[in-house]
């Protein structure tokens, strides 16, 4: 003990050089398996007989610099996004809600069952309104078992949200297939509403304006996590539950609050989808968006704009693979071996990181 | 039995020679110095007992001898050679096999699976040798071990003599059995004892890891005492031979609890006049768990400018008094009533703005959040109070200038407010989490173990603190597990046992040898009946 204290003692204050440091680690940890995962993905496509150079500058053409391109980028951010915010929430808080994509179909379709039931009935501001609220809403309901399971008996919310995630996208099915389904269309499918109802777009392209919602929510969900009492609690639950109740917080409630808050945001993403860019809900449609924004908010260790900024390459990477996998003749999956390396190698990256800090210590 | 141990002393050779041993050992976890330059020898033909309390450090050196922690400072070693102990597997090669605590077989495997579990699995098990192998153990030391059985079917008992059994069948020098007969009734206490002396006689070393005193006389040839991670003395087999078991009870409590230097730092304490009652515990009973002691029928009253403490080996219910007078833990009955006001159903944060503080003997887990800046823990229990935070909004600079102030009140040593609490070493945290509970209006502080895993300096100054506290009129309960500190601030000492408390006895400065033997009596539950009060 007299050891570390006297390393305390010696210890510098903060000094800006330190920020550097910390800088510099963060773009190791973070753009070293970007780069390296861009590489070994580049030589799995080498071993397929394709260009990596020519993959993956259509991708990079496609998702960025061209105009059409760069609208549905920055279009499909918005349901990420969304997604995102709610991530943030639990993951700071320490509760790991992986159930986000059932809690987006519920969301999604309750908006789409009561949307258009509006339409013509509410100005169109109010009928959008209702319609996030709603998704919200359920998407909140859809959590309050497993909520209250971690709450009161501990039961690992992982376990809990997944499974919840199959009945919430069978329950969607359902509720479209047999509910909601719109009589005009012999595709099961929700009624659709106009694109002129839809929300707005931004400035004459066809960038949805959710988008600015979304990056508000982020931002949002960012500045009360960080800046808040509430923020503080709930930070404190998700770093050290004993040392939260030890300060009088109410772990269990507080517990309920980020479930309703994480699972209310995967509804709007589910919200925003419809709304904004689809119009109705098919059958069978699950784009499992959450399983994507996990390991991008991990990436961006928890952090608002970084996850907006991981989320927009993201996109780009998407929209730009859909069509590079069309021109060079690669599946649209490909995109999932790329996701899955940098997975890997943002693990590996983490693991020795950690030890070399350990041999430091 | 004493008589058996003595015989086996005429035996093969190699008795009586070191088998392995502690060298200067230290080791240091996080805010802990667990075992502080301890020296042992453990020696082929004996039943080495290890006694003290729950973290006295005896845990730590099993488990730096079963190769799952490695010193900090000093060495292992075997045969009298320094030796490195890197993983389970190498204390395992060197000869070295521990019996846990809690038995660590596969309940769902057969007893002979769980017997080969280790091996090489491209050799078939050699059922034929280990059946013979078995025999021979039933015959020579009465273990049971029924082979085709599924381990989880068996009693404690028995599972335990089968994790024996598999110690004997990789041919160990050393056997180490941490708290084994915790979990096992008298008689199956006393069979262990048996087969203990047995192996001896064959001329393992046996260590023996307790805190009954009466098994330690009984079983043991050597007894080494450590206390708080230091080694507090040892009776060497010769010595224990000649003692009644009275006269050896007396011997360990003394190396336990007492010190020779405690009469010198024994300080003359000024008569404060108690005040007015503050804190009303009445009939506090809780529930208790699988792995949790109740608390039952707890009552106690602190009075102003009082020091009220409350003595018991750890584990006794401490924890869960303290838990429950700071309204964390719930309660089953009874009531806690501060000033007169029952503030049995109030929540922690109700209790804590009233003046009722409770610093925790878990300064990393619970106290503190280590990857918060240090700013942010001395207003972890203010949270969303003003003038930290405005409507719900973070006002940074009124929280550092917070943190900077208890910094420099209670002396902490830090780089500065923005660093993570865990970086600090244990004093310093305790100070800081100190001086949180001392801010605003405290009317009484409960301490649990404020000094455990300091080191000699910051144990001082904590102590100083109390005092100070106590003379300017709050009313302070001091749960410690340290006698030494008890007697030399406490008013009055509560000595607590299997979830009660058990007596209350007033600290006498005069004469603080005689309360300390009362005292550790009752801790032990060795006192007759009606010697409290």
């Amino acid at each position: 003990m007299s050891l570390s204290e006297a390393q305390a003692d010696v210890a510098p204050p903060e000094v800006p050089g330190r920020r550097n440091a910390q800088l510099g680690r963060f773009a190791v940890l973070t753009l070293g398996p970007v780069v390296a995962a861009v590489f070994t993905s580049a030589l799995i496509l080498l071993a397929f007989g394709v260009n990596p150079v020519t993959y993956y500058g259509f991708v990079v053409q496609r998702g960025l610099f061209s105009g059409l391109g760069l609208e549905q980028t920055l279009t499909r951010m918005a349901p990420l996004l969304f997604l995102a915010a709610g991530l943030i929430v639990s993951f700071r808080a320490g509760i790991w809600n992986l159930g986000v994509d059932g809690q987006f179909l519920l969301g999604a379709v309750a908006a789409a069952a009561l949307a258009p039931a509006l339409l013509g009935v509410v100005p169109g501001w109010l009928m959008l309104l209702a319609g996030f609220a709603v998704a919200g809403l359920v998407g909140a309901v859809w959590s309050v078992l497993p909520a209250l399971l971690r709450a009161y008996q501990g039961v690992n919310e992982i376990i809990t949200t997944l499974m919840m995630t199959f009945l919430g996208i069978s329950l969607a099915n359902v509720l479209v297939k047999l509910v909601f389904l719109d009589p005009g269309t012999t595709v099961p499918q929700t009624r659709t509403i106009p694109v002129a109802d839809r929300l707005p777009r931004l400035f004459d392209s066809t960038i949805s304006s959710g988008l600015i919602w979304a990056v508000a929510a982020v931002l949002l969900v960012h500045l009360v996590m960080t800046r808040t009492a509430l923020g503080l609690k709930l930070r404190t639950v998700g770093a050290n539950p004993h040392a939260a109740a030890h300060a009088g917080l109410s772990v269990p409630r507080l517990t309920v609050l980020v479930f309703a808050a994480s699972a209310g945001f995967a509804g709007l993403a589910g919200a925003s989808e419809l709304l904004g860019v689809n119009g109705n809900v098919r059958a069978d449609w699950n784009p499992a968006y959450g399983l994507m924004v996990i390991p991008l908010v991990f990436l961006a260790r928890f952090h608002g704009v970084g996850s907006i900024v991981f989320i927009f390459f993201y996109s780009a990477l998407l929209i730009g693979s859909e069509s590079a996998a069309r021109r060079v003749g690669v599946p649209q999956d490909f995109t999932l071996v790329l996701v899955a390396t940098l997975l890997i190698f943002l693990g590996l990256a983490e693991w020795l990181d950690k030890r070399r800090r350990k041999e430091r210590a | 039995m004493r008589d058996l141990a003595r015989t086996s002393d005429a035996a093969p050779p190699e008795m009586g020679a070191e088998a392995v041993g502690l060298v200067n050992v230290t080791k240091r976890f996080p805010g802990v110095v667990a075992v502080d330059d301890v020296s042992l020898r453990i020696r082929s033909g004996e039943v080495h007992v290890l006694l003290g309390e729950n973290g006295a450090g005896k845990s730590t050196i099993v488990g730096m001898l079963a190769g799952l922690q490695r010193p900090d400072e000093g060495h292992i070693s075997i045969g009298g050679a320094p030796a490195r102990l890197n993983s389970p597997l190498e204390s395992l090669a060197a000869g070295i096999n521990t019996v846990f605590q809690h038995v660590m077989l596969v309940p769902t495997l057969t007893v002979f699976e769980n017997l080969v579990l280790g091996d090489a699995w491209w050799h078939r098990p050699p059922r034929a040798l280990i059946e013979r192998r078995i025999g021979e153990l039933r015959r020579d030391f009465g273990l049971e071990v029924p082979l085709d059985a599924i381990t989880g079917d068996l009693s404690l008992g028995q599972q335990q003599q089968i994790e024996i059994a598999r110690a004997l069948l990789r041919d160990s020098h050393v056997l180490i059995l941490d708290e084994a007969t915790s979990m096992l009734t008298p008689r199956g206490a006393d069979e262990l004892g048996e087969r203990m002396r047995r192996l001896a006689e064959r001329g393992l070393a046996v260590v023996f890891i307790t805190h009954k005193l009466s098994e330690a006389y009984r079983f043991g040839d050597r007894i080494s005492v450590l206390r708080q991670g230091r080694f507090a003395g040892e009776i060497a087999p010769d010595a224990l031979a000649a003692m009644s078991e009275n006269a050896a009870v007396d011997e360990m409590l003394h190396l336990m609890f007492g010190s020779s230097e405690s009469a010198v730092t024994e300080l003359a304490r000024p008569a404060r006049p108690r005040g007015a009652s503050v804190l009303k515990v009445s009939g506090l009973s809780t529930a208790g768990g699988p792995e949790e002691m109740p608390l039952t029928d707890a009552s106690l009253e602190v009075f102003a400018s009082e020091i009220l403490g409350i003595a018991g080996i750890d584990g006794n219910g401490q924890k869960q008094l303290a838990e429950a007078i700071a309204g964390q833990r719930p309660v089953t009955t009874g009531s806690v009533t501060l000033e007169g006001r029952d503030v049995t159903g109030e929540s922690v944060g109700r209790r804590r703005a009233l003046g009722l503080r409770y610093l925790t003997d878990d300064r990393l887990m619970e106290g503190s959040v280590g990857a918060f800046p240090v700013s942010e823990n001395t207003v972890l229990k203010e949270i969303g109070a003003p003038p930290f935070w405005s409507y719900g909004l973070e006002r940074p600079s009124r929280i550092a200038a917070h943190a900077q102030d208890l910094i420099r009140r209670f002396s902490v040593r830090t780089p500065g407010e923005t660093t993570p609490i865990g970086h600090l070493s244990g004093g310093n945290i305790q100070k800081l989490l100190l001086g949180r509970e001392l801010s605003g209006l405290s009317k009484v502080v409960v301490f649990n173990k404020p000094t455990y895993g300091l080191d000699m300096q910051n144990i001082t100054a904590s102590r100083q603190r109390i005092r100070e506290i106590a003379e300017g009129g709050m009313a302070v309960l001091l749960i410690s597990t340290d006698l030494d500190e008890l007697l030399e601030l406490a008013d009055r000492i509560a000595v607590m046992d299997r979830g009660r408390i058990c007596g209350v006895l007033a600290n006498d400065a005069a004469r603080p040898a005689e309360v300390r033997t009362a005292v550790g009596r009752l801790m032990v539950g060795e006192a007759p009946s009606g010697a409290a009060e």
